[in-house]
């Protein structure tokens, strides 16, 4: 078994700036109560990852504890159905917990541990990012609470359950349409009152600074970890890596070792799929790259679905892990730098996907990477039968056995 | 992309940077290197604090609970004895406020298909035309960063100079990140909040930015009506002061005219907000109330 590579400092691809920014993107825009916080966070952050003794805990951890490096699996006959010539699956789905969120919540718990706070938040959708910080406090010994919109309870029981079992508070966010963004704001404002004693564990590559990039770093073991297994088993060549986009931490983590160590002229196609929901032409999406307009949501300035007043609007998606009005502010760089496509997959098609892989290579996956597997048949008619393609499987797919029932899968 | 309009974006949020002494000496330049710009010179929020007595600052929500009623409580407050009316913009995602004006802000924002920045302002307006007192106190308008962005940073100020509004208050935007506002809107004051969690390297930012008043936030949290005041915070008031001469107006938690007079006794402004908004659908009582604080103050 190979090691789990560090991923190395931030170098070539040098963003974002001391404030921050990925272009015009991300920075701080909070109260001044947390700033303080913040600035400290960002301070122990980079003594963190430039110390060894971190850094070793951080990867045996991944290693013995997660269960990495999470395979580079072939699957010829999802690439056959698909009509491409190879597709290799970057199998975060077997991770500790079933998601890449186990990866990004054990470098932000130990961080945590790091600063002396003894209590950790997070907010969570789909209940992974949830699941996975209450099971890294169990095993730090450190209280959790975890915020979790009502209509998410409801489309995701098992995970509260398990969350419960584990120790952790559950605690229901009724506001708003009581989803992801709605737990992420209460998230923030508990934070405010709290943040002398408590650590905010945020799940995704979003928020003010420093959490993109420190999210970015503690996901980027995904993508290390795939260029390393692409040498090993000597795949010359891939012709696009895809993920789907929630907030946009497993498609940055998956991404930005193909930014930083590929020179542009070898680099695959990098492609995002966001959620289309019922379809662009409706209000009910999550596709904030695609439909969105920029504007500061929870302290970072990034696309976003919002009001003629500035107001963010309400995103839908089938998956309550992609159902966020926003997105990660480094996303929005790469959008418009042209250096990722982000394209949309609707409900319908993230559940053929979803149905087709379980079907023909025995692996069922999360309805939110599912949209990223929705872009196969899109990748074949347009790189052509010999093509190459990576795809991130972000999570597996227990969570959603009730989603996909209703939806009338398997019948 | 810029879809907000001349709002732009805030590229230049990213390098505000350390005033340089060494840089060009013209005026355009000299602001631009240094968000930390200086008071508009003869500044109406300023004056309001020149009474030689602290000064109340009351908040109103603009078009709570409609735009209407929101006019009259802003009257019934100069009534009542406000030196200062914050008129609070509605919306969406407030992340430094409580239950209490996030539900009015979500009542508000209900109204006339989509309330937002734009009404708030015309509220503003109508109210520094005709404020049914001799003379109508200063407006400082508390607004989110994202409704200002959506207007456009320099139509937003344009709108609000040519309302009257004097200053704003925008709670989410830090010192750090003011340089384009600090641009566009000469002639109005912009306040900035201090923390109890501020390091004195913060105070000493915060309170270089802020122009008119400091807007001393007192309690670790969002808005709201509390039980009794923050322990510490005359201490909290001196820390600041050692930054600055500006007057120091304290907010978050002070409902009562007990509270407020408490306030007064260790600060140059109190601030009163939840608890005004909760009477708001009644002017009478808005005006009763700020009656009292007034009294409790001056008293
Ligand atoms: C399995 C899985 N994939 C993807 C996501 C989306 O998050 P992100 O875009 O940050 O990877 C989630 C979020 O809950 C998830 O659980």
């Amino acid at each position: 078994m190979s090691d789990v590579l560090l991923p190395s400092a931030d170098m070539a691809y040098s963003t974002p700036d001391a404030q921050g920014f990925y272009g015009p993107y991300g920075g701080t825009f909070v109260p001044e109560t947390v700033i303080p916080a913040l600035q400290e966070l960002a301070t122990s952050y980079q003594e963190a990852i430039e110390d060894v003794t971190f850094l070793e805990e951080f990867i045996s951890l991944l290693r013995d504890y997660v269960g990495r490096p999470s395979p580079l699996y072939r699957a010829d006959r999802l690439a056959e159905a698909s009509g491409l010539g190879a597709v290799y699956l970057k199998r975060e789905d077997l991770n500790h917990t079933g998601a890449h969120k186990i990866n990004n919540t054990i470098g932000q718990c130990l961080l945590a541990r790091r600063m002396g706070k003894k209590r950790v938040i997070a907010e969570t959708g789909a209940g992974q990012h949830g699941v996975a910080t209450a099971t890294t406090a169990a095993l730090l010994g450190l209280e959790c609470s975890v915020f979790m919109g009502v209509e998410d309870i409801r489309r995701q029981a098992l995970n509260v359950y398990k969350m419960r079992l584990l120790g952790a508070e559950v605690v229901p966010v009724a506001d708003g349409q009581g989803t992801l963004a709605d737990a992420v704001t209460a998230a923030l404002r508990h934070w405010v009152e709290r943040v002398e004693d408590t650590f905010y564990v945020i799940g995704s590559a979003l928020g003010p600074h420093p959490y993109p990039q420190m999210v970015r770093y503690f996901q980027s073991v995904i993508g290390s970890e795939i260029l390393g297994q692409m040498e090993e088993k000597r795949i010359a060549h891939a012709d696009a890596v895809v993920a789907c986009i929630g907030g946009g931490s497993n498609a940055i983590g998956t991404f930005y070792p193909f930014l930083r160590d590929v020179p542009a002229e070898d680099r695959p196609l990098l492609i995002g799929a966001e959620a289309a929901g019922l379809g662009l032409d409706t209000d009910r999406h999550g596709a904030a790259l695609t439909k969105g307009t920029p504007g500061i949501l929870h302290g970072f300035y990034s696309y976003l679905l919002q009001d003629d007043e500035g107001n963010p609007l309400e995103a839908y998606s089938i998956s309550a892990g992609l159902d966020y009005p926003g997105v990660g502010p480094e996303h929005s760089y790469l959008k418009d730098e042209g250096l990722v496509r982000y394209e949309t997959v609707t409900d319908a098609e993230a559940l053929e996907a979803f149905a087709l892989l379980t079907r023909v290579e025995g692996i069922i996956p999360a309805i939110e990477s599912s949209h990223a597997l929705a872009l196969l048949p899109r990748l074949a008619a347009e790189l052509g039968p010999d093509a190459t393609v990576v795809v991130t499987v972000s999570g597996r797919g227990d969570k959603d056995m009730d989603i996909v029932r209703e939806a009338g899968l398997g019948g | 992309m810029d879809s907000a309009g001349t709002g732009g974006s805030p590229h230049s949020l990213s390098s505000p940077g350390a005033p340089t002494p060494s840089a060009s000496s013209s005026a355009a330049e000299a602001s631009f290197g240094n968000p930390l710009a200086p008071a508009p010179a003869a500044s109406r929020l300023r004056a309001a604090f020149l009474k030689g007595r602290p000064a109340l600052i009351t908040y109103v929500m603009a078009g709570y609970p409609d735009r209407a009623t929101s006019l009259e409580a802003l009257r019934a407050a100069a009534r009542g004895g406000a030196d200062v009316i914050e008129l609070g913009v509605p919306y969406g995602d407030p992340l430094a406020d409580g239950p209490v004006i996030a539900e009015a802000a979500a009542v508000a924002r209900a109204g006339e298909g989509g309330f937002g920045l734009i009404h708030a302002i015309q509220v503003a307006e109508a109210f520094i035309r005709d404020p049914g007192v001799d003379h109508a106190p200063p407006v400082v308008a508390m607004t989110y960063m994202n409704p200002v962005m959506r207007l456009g940073l320099k139509e937003t100020a344009g709108r609000m100079r040519a309302a009257g509004i004097a200053g704003v208050i925008i709670p989410d935007m830090p010192p750090e990140a003011a340089a384009p506002w600090r641009q566009v809107s000469q002639g109005i004051d912009t306040v900035f909040l201090t923390a109890p969690t501020s390091t004195p390297d913060r105070l000493a930012i915060v309170t270089a930015a802020s122009s008119a008043f400091i807007y001393c936030v007192s309690a670790v949290g969002t808005t709201g009506e509390r039980e009794s005041l923050a322990a510490g915070l005359s201490d909290q008031v001196e820390r600041i002061r050692l930054h600055t001469d500006l007057p120091v107006a304290v907010g978050f938690g002070v409902s009562t005219a007990a509270q407020a007079a408490q306030v007064a006794a260790i600060a140059d402004g109190v601030i009163v907000g939840s608890a005004i908004v909760k009477r708001q659908a009644d002017p009478r009582e808005v005006e009763t109330f700020v009656r009292g604080l007034a009294a409790a103050m001056r008293g």
